[in-house]
């Protein structure tokens, strides 16, 4: 191959149905590069480089920046942390932060259009307002008690001759004092079990009593009744986590992105930098006034950039350098209601600490 | 041969600690990938590292190449199905200069660990007073 760069307009015609050399290459080989790792502590050793990153080092580079901040949703900008941990967080907060979640319905009468096993589930994937952190895990063994079950009722009817009723979240009662109903033994003689063993109200509880365990969205329709139809019924929530099943997760959505870097290698002015402002759709670009009548383009907000590469098209090849910062993460975490954001995102590092711990001890 | 503890194994040979695989149960690329990224960061105390002309040990003061010390000489994780819930990670270890000790790869990756706890605390406690400040400025 030759080393002299040729433009591809000048390249010898070829025959239809064959490729130029260069594409011929891309098609059929595949090229080893010189490409050494860089990501460990010794990769600059040689130039007296310390590319490690060791505690006194990161506790003096990371920081955290909060953009917003509200009851639902938390947009907040970390430096100085790595790629690997930023997933870490992200996967965590998605699939292993807990919340509590109704489990188990106990159907007395569904004379409903909805079938039992589809208000189950959409009873299942309800907001609960209830602090998981107050609550431990119900495992197959254990009895349902005040400290691993909430209890709801939904006791909804239509009455002949009324108009339909839509069954919305805000019919389920909370029942602190465990189920109402019984479990049918054939002995007559004995005492009266209910489904749940409750030692006493779940009002009664410090933690709790501060505010009722209800739900968190009052008007999410759970289903629709014409006259005459009913809904009795009686749900268990308990704690559990998204990796579990995805009505336990406490977050609607969370993303991290990079902070991106807008950066004009040489001078536009004039007519150029006004047609480059105008074509970013998110105006990262702005117009500079030099003072004698000319216009220069600066970058104004690097920040919005999403990439979509209109700035970069149509223009000479390397005007316009689009990149990301590696260690600026631009975390954003919408909260579906029980716990808050920033509080969400505290746990989160928590539990990734005790994964750590539990290695560390199996490793001792 | 293998350790067998609860819910990880070491694989690795006896005369040789300076090189294993661990395999850890009930962990997917969240740990994984986090404890890979400390393991590559893994270096030597650098104010005590082994003189080149002998065996003993001096302190450096001064900042060269060599007060700049990587413990691991390779690390990486593996999956090796989706449907199990585990995850392989390999370690293998530098010697130090005299090389007649070298690091067991059992105590790096335990190392690794535990920075990786102090970085999840310097984590949380900036952010946490972060937020603090946040809502104390914007009452």
């Amino acid at each position: 191959m030759s080393k002299k760069k040729v433009s591809a307009l000048d390249m010898p015609d070829v025959p239809m149905g064959q490729l130029p050399e260069h594409l011929n290459l891309q098609r059929t080989r595949l090229r080893c590069k010189a490409d050494a790792p860089i990501h460990y502590s010794g990769a600059y050793a040689s130039m007296g480089v310390d590319n490690s990153v060791d505690i006194k080092n990161f506790n003096s580079n990371f920081k955290v920046e909060i953009v917003r901040l509200t009851e639902d949703e938390i947009e907040f900008d970390m430096i100085g942390i790595d790629a690997a941990l930023a997933n870490a967080f992200r996967r965590i907060l998605i699939a292993e932060v807990p919340t509590m979640a109704i489990k188990k319905i106990l159907m007395v009468n569904n004379t409903s259009v909805i079938p039992d096993e589809l208000l189950a589930h959409r009873l299942g994937l309800i907001p609960l307002d209830a602090d998981p952190r107050v609550f431990e895990y119900l495992s197959e063994n254990d009895e349902p008690n005040e400290r691993n079950t909430i209890v709801y009722k939904l006791d909804v009817s239509c009455k002949k001759g009324s108009p339909r009723i839509t069954v919305k979240s805000d019919h389920l009662k909370w029942l602190p004092n465990g189920s109402e109903l019984e479990i049918a033994t054939l002995d007559k003689s004995s005492k009266v079990k209910s489904y749940t063993s409750f030692s006493c109200s779940q009002n009664s509880l410090p933690e709790i009593s501060k505010k009722p365990l209800g739900v968190k969205h009052d008007d999410i329709i759970l289903a629709k009744l014409g006259p005459g139809q009913e809904i009795e019924l009686e749900a268990h929530a308990v704690k559990g986590i998204g990796k579990d099943h995805a009505k336990w997760s406490p977050v609607a959505a969370t993303w991290y992105r990079m902070l991106p870097e807008v950066v004009l290698s040489e001078e536009v002015k004039g007519q150029d930098a006004e047609k480059l402002v105008k074509k970013c759709p998110l105006n990262v670009f702005d117009i500079e006034d030099l003072g004698n009548g000319e216009k220069k383009a600066v970058v104004a907000n690097s920040r919005a950039c999403t990439f979509c590469g209109e700035c970069i098209r149509d223009v000479s090849e390397g005007l316009v350098k689009l990149r990301r910062v590696e260690d600026h993460f631009i975390f954003t975490i919408e909260s579906v209601g029980a716990l808050s954001p920033d509080e969400l995102f505290i746990e989160a590092v928590k539990i990734l600490e005790e994964k750590c711990h539990r290695q560390i001890v199996q490793l001792s | 041969m293998e350790g067998i503890l609860l819910f990880a194994m070491e694989h690795g040979s006896l005369s040789d600690l300076s090189a294993s695989t661990f395999s850890l149960m009930d962990e997917d690329h969240t740990l994984a990938n986090s404890v890979r990224f400390t393991l590559n960061q893994e270096n030597m105390d650098s104010s005590v590292v082994g003189c080149m002309g002998c065996a003993l040990r001096h302190n450096f003061y001064a900042y060269d190449m060599w007060t700049v010390r990587p413990r691991v000489v390779f690390c990486g994780y593996s999956i090796p199905h989706p449907s199990d819930n585990k995850v392989n990670i390999r370690v293998q270890t530098t010697g130090t200069i005299s090389s007649s000790l070298s690091d067991p790869a059992k105590d790096v990756l335990k190392d690794a660990l535990e920075n990786l706890t102090q970085m999840c605390q310097l984590v949380r406690s900036t952010f946490g007073k972060t937020v603090d400040d946040f809502k104390v400025k914007n009452q």
